[in-house]
């Protein structure tokens, strides 16, 4: 494609999924690309981590020499206790969120449908290991499920797509995704579009996705 | 008198049958009750079915526990590791059965067992192929999908600190399973760093209370390295 635009970098699409969270937001951030959201919260805002082994409050990655084997994030890498953070048992955790306390989780996805649909756990690849971890509960559980992800595959595929064609973690749960060229909201009648890099027009993201996409709202 | 302390691993895990039901707490680095899972092989019992978060890293604790054959079925959310080798070639060679559970629904079904709910509908896993053939309802306008209790025979489950009554306090994200497996089986034993005496630990403090634990074992402090990032030398604060 001769593209007269530039994709965000992982920092710069972190830092836009950051710009919509919201002071005294309850969030967890997903494994992998998400967890950056973290690096770039706005200043002045107190947003409140979760982590589904067990924690709100979470606070950064400690020193090199000062890591804790008990004190981990859920992608098993050590991390720190905020004051006024607290640890909580498994069951406790997951009921907070299915429970719908948190306000905003952040996922990695192999593809959104257009409606909302959300598949990130597996690949359905003949002989894999299937693994699911949280996936599914955090995908239903927060007020407001948000994705994360390269638009594109390496092959120039969308993956934002009509049907998941790879198996889903759930249905209609997805309600915004954020990419490296455009931002979307997911509703029960398909894509609207809330912001594209400089220069990507509507139609081009509808050639690029081959599906409708309504406008933004006009504000 | 009541004095659930038992004074070595060995005299803990006695008894436990062949067939048995494990559940094995632990997440990541922090909660896994690694004496005791090597006082399990000690033990011998075998064609045993294991509830863990994981299948089992590097060649220690439950990788070992798999490794020597002893582990007929597991029920977890994420086998699939970097260092999760055993239970792959056991898994790809079909000598062990999987039973993949959604990390909540997992810790739920115990909570249940633990409740005396006889089963639950849950919103996880709705419309996916880990709900596949499970009766699902609408409720409030929400599809969920019924799922029933798990329940062990034995549970083994790390703590901080306990008493002989067998109450228990954890240590930050390392009590993870601890306190729902701990109500979820017909016998729990807890790994501590520390035994204290009755009322040395705060009863607002209290975790888990006594009557959900049978048996207490001290073990030593020692770093776990069974988790996915290196290891610092010495032993946490």
């Amino acid at each position: 494609m001769s593209a007269s635009w530039r994709r965000r970098s992982k920092e710069d699409l972190a830092r836009r999924v950051a710009q919509d969270m919201f002071d005294g937001a309850y969030v967890n951030l997903g494994i992998g690309m998400p967890t950056l959201v973290a690096n770039h919260l706005p200043p002045g805002l107190e947003i409140v981590l979760h982590s589904e082994n067990g924690i709100l409050g979470m606070g950064p990655a400690p020193a090199q020499g000062d890591e804790d084997f008990d004190l981990i994030n859920a992608g098993k890498q050590p991390v720190t206790l905020l004051p006024g953070g607290a640890f909580f048992h498994h069951a406790d955790s997951f009921a907070m969120m299915r429970g719908g306390h948190l306000d905003i989780c952040v996922l990695g996805a192999f593809q959104v449908s257009a409606t909302g649909d959300l598949a990130n756990w597996s690949t359905g690849e003949a002989g894999a290991i299937p693994a699911v971890g949280g996936a599914m509960d955090l995908a239903i559980g927060a007020k407001q499920t948000w994705v994360m992800m390269d638009l594109l595959t390496r092959q120039g595929h969308s993956k934002i797509v009509e049907r998941c064609s790879y198996p889903l973690t759930g249905i209609a749960c997805v309600k915004r995704v954020y990419t490296d060229l455009a931002t979307f909201e997911c509703t029960s009648t398909g894509l609207r579009l809330v912001d594209a890099v400089e220069g990507l027009g509507l139609q081009d993201l509808e050639t690029m996705l081959g599906l409708p996409i309504a406008p933004p709202p006009l504000s | 008198m009541i004095d659930k302390t038992a004074a070595s691993v060995a005299e803990a895990l006695a008894g436990t049958p062949d067939g048995a039901t494990v559940l094995i707490g632990g997440f990541g680095t922090a909660g896994i009750p690694t004496e005791l899972i090597d006082g399990l092989i000690e033990q011998g019992a075998r064609d045993l079915t294991i509830v863990n978060n994981n299948a089992g890293n590097g060649d220690t604790g439950l990788a070992a526990l798999l490794q020597a054959g002893r582990v007929r079925k597991i029920v977890c959310s994420f086998p699939r590791q970097a260092d999760s080798q055993v239970f792959d070639a056991l898994y790809r060679s079909g000598r062990i059965e999987l039973e993949l559970v959604p990390q909540g629904n997992l810790a739920e079904r115990l909570r249940a067992a633990g409740a005396g709910i006889g089963a639950f509908f849950s919103p996880t896993g709705y419309g996916t192929e880990l709900a596949a053939g499970k009766e699902t309802r609408m409720i409030d306008g929400r599809p969920h999908v019924l799922e029933y209790p798990i329940r062990g025979d034995l549970a083994l489950i790390k703590a901080e600190r306990g008493d002989r009554w067998g109450n228990l306090v954890y240590r930050k994200a390392a009590r993870n399973f601890g306190p729902v497996m701990a109500t979820a089986a017909k016998r729990t034993v807890a790994s501590v760093h520390e035994v204290v005496a009755l009322g040395a630990i705060d009863p607002e403090s209290v975790v888990t209370p006594g009557i959900h634990v049978h048996c207490v074992v001290r073990v030593p402090r020692v770093a776990t390295q069974a988790g996915g990032f290196k290891a610092a030398t010495g032993s946490p604060a």
